[in-house]
């Protein structure tokens, strides 16, 4: 099965991002580990999410483009794998192993769906 | 009266399908949802299968080993269900289901005809896998539970939800919706890998003590117990056991849901109200119950990985073994107690020991600790804590206090023939105050 692990941060928590915390080299050996293990189907890293460009349509039906960083935002994708794995356990035993479930963050696992 | 030949037959394939039982059913539905990871076709699958059965062995004869031919059979149609539907086609690779099906055989319309007179193999069990993916944590407590009643010990839909006191349509989508979950979610039917296992095996057996525990002292409605419940969890957690006869876990829960239940016919009175451990006519246990349970429990307490459920057959053990409260090992008791703590910290377990305590060192010392509890959030709602201060209280000589505790306990929700016992213990030490 497919798997998404969405490796989610917190706008307000200071142990996040390039200010401290969470090291990115913990990030670099994860990812290594987890390529090497063949199970990446694909991945990807977002910029900060006061880098967000939104796109949205208004009451008159016209598209609103409007850029970051919004107040509103609380919780954040910083970045995604998806993997391939025989199942649920396995999914939960590499998000365990993310630096990205390391307090201050989580990793949301999502199924991904067949069609 | 004569029955004409077909009537015959089809009374022996109804009766061979009917000495399965609910066990061998079980284990016919775990072998295929196991095969597909999916208990909905699963379900579907076995019971086309049964309609097959009863077409092609009324004709043929029973076969050999009933499971095995329907198992084969479920499973064909299985495959043949998920190739029809374009959506699910894509999942017969990963399944690795394509060779089990001879390539060259194109009936689709009765594919179990060609299994019928082989001979199979021994059925291997494969509830296990099943266990723990009912009983898979991130399925809602209620959810396992009614998974594990349907599937595993293999009752009707309407029976779980009698059981559960839930109306029939409301536990229909409460299976319908945790079945989707196990699908979608990918939840795996295999027994989980050796770092896992305790901590899952534990999720697994709380679903079987729940239902036991609720059973035993129900939350709510009229009697103080519900047999079938209690024997249901007995079942299951002898499959448990005998799934995983080397498990010290699975010895100790089996150990002690039969040393508890060996308590069952001095537990109520004529009225069905409960008497208190205190005052059980012990001539009234179960003896043989008490030898199973005792065997277990000592099997529990010696093999490695013993933990929580060992420890509480252990204790289970020292009260079945004494002829009466007085002469009950009550240090032993609370020294178990105090080990049980170490695995299962929580304030049900301190008001255990609290209560050996003072069994052990005098009413004093027990009461003392259980003041210490009082306040502590979990216990201020949990009936038993209330009836086990009452009952301390009066044993003290302290009525007036033992009233509180009793008005307590009855403000609380509980079975009604368990209020009825409250309201006369409560009468009686409002009497002895005057």
């Amino acid at each position: 099965m497919k798997y998404a692990l969405l490796l989610m941060g917190r706008v307000d928590d200071p142990n996040c991002g390039a200010d401290g915390g969470a090291d990115p080299e913990e990030f670099f050996a994860f990812d290594q580990e987890i390529t090497s293990a063949g199970v990446v189907v694909s991945s990807f890293a977002l910029e900060d999410p006061e880098h967000a460009v939104k796109v949205e349509t208004d009451a008159a039906g016209d598209h609103v483009v409007s850029s970051g960083p919004f107040a509103e935002v609380q919780e954040f994708v910083g970045g995604s794998y998806i993997i391939e794995v025989d199942n649920l356990d396995d999914a939960i035993a590499w998000a365990k192993k993310s630096p990205g479930s390391k307090p201050g963050g989580h990793v949301e696992v999502r199924p991904v769906a067949p069609y | 009266m004569s029955a004409s030949p077909e009537t015959a037959a089809g009374t022996v394939v109804r009766s061979a399908l009917e000495s399965m039982g609910a066990e061998g059913r079980a284990r016919v539905l775990a072998s295929v949802a196991r095969r597909f990871s999916d208990l909905d076709l699963a379900e579907e699958m076995v019971q086309e299968a049964m309609v097959q059965a009863l077409r092609t062995w009324g004709r043929d004869g029973v076969p050999e080993v009933p499971e095995a031919w329907l198992i084969t059979a479920a499973k064909r149609r299985g495959i043949d269900t998920l190739r029809r539907d374009q959506a699910r086609a894509r999942l017969i690779p990963r399944l690795g289901a394509l060779q089990e099906r001879d390539p060259g055989s194109g009936s689709v319309a009765d594919p179990a005809d060609e299994v019928l007179s082989r001979d199979f193999s021994p059925v291997p069990d494969e509830r296990l896998g099943l266990f723990f993916a009912c009983a898979h944590p991130v399925l809602k407590p209620e959810e396992r539970i009614a998974l594990t009643l349907r599937f595993l010990a293999g009752l009707s839909t309407a029976e779980v939800a009698h059981g559960l006191l839930v109306p029939v349509p409301t536990m229909q989508q409460r299976l319908v919706r945790a079945k989707r979950r196990i699908r979608a979610l990918g939840i795996s039917f295999d027994v989980p890998s050796r770092e896992l296992l305790p901590e899952r095996l534990a999720a697994v057996q709380r679903v079987v003590y729940l239902l036991f525990a609720e059973g035993f002292a129900r939350s709510g409605g009229q009697a103080h117990v519900r047999d079938d419940l209690t024997e249901e969890a007995i079942r299951l957690a002898k499959v448990l056991h005998q799934l995983m006869p080397g498990s010290a876990e699975a010895a100790g829960l089996l150990g002690l849901l039969l040393l508890t239940q060996a308590r069952r016919p001095a537990r109520t009175d004529e009225a069905g109200r409960p008497i208190p451990l205190a005052e059980q006519d012990r001539s009234r246990w179960d003896g043989q119950l008490i030898a199973e349970g005792l065997a277990l429990a000592e099997r529990a307490a010696s093999a490695p990985g013993a933990g929580a459920y060992a420890i509480q057959a252990a204790i289970a053990a020292v009260h079945a073994e004494a002829a009466d409260v007085e002469s009950t090992d009550w240090s032993q008791i609370a020294v178990l107690y105090r080990m049980l703590e170490s695995y299962e910290p929580n304030p049900v377990v301190r008001l255990g020991r609290a209560v050996a305590w003072g069994r052990a060192r005098g009413m004093q010392e027990g009461l003392a600790q259980l003041e210490d509890l009082v306040g502590d959030p979990a216990l201020e709602r949990f009936r038993p804590f209330h009836i086990a201060r009452a009952l301390t209280l009066e044993e003290a000589g302290d009525f007036a206090a033992a009233g509180a505790a009793y008005r307590r306990a009855l403000e609380l929700p509980g079975n009604e023939a368990e209020s009825e016992f409250l309201s006369l213990a409560l009468l009686g030490v409002q009497n002895a105050q005057k």
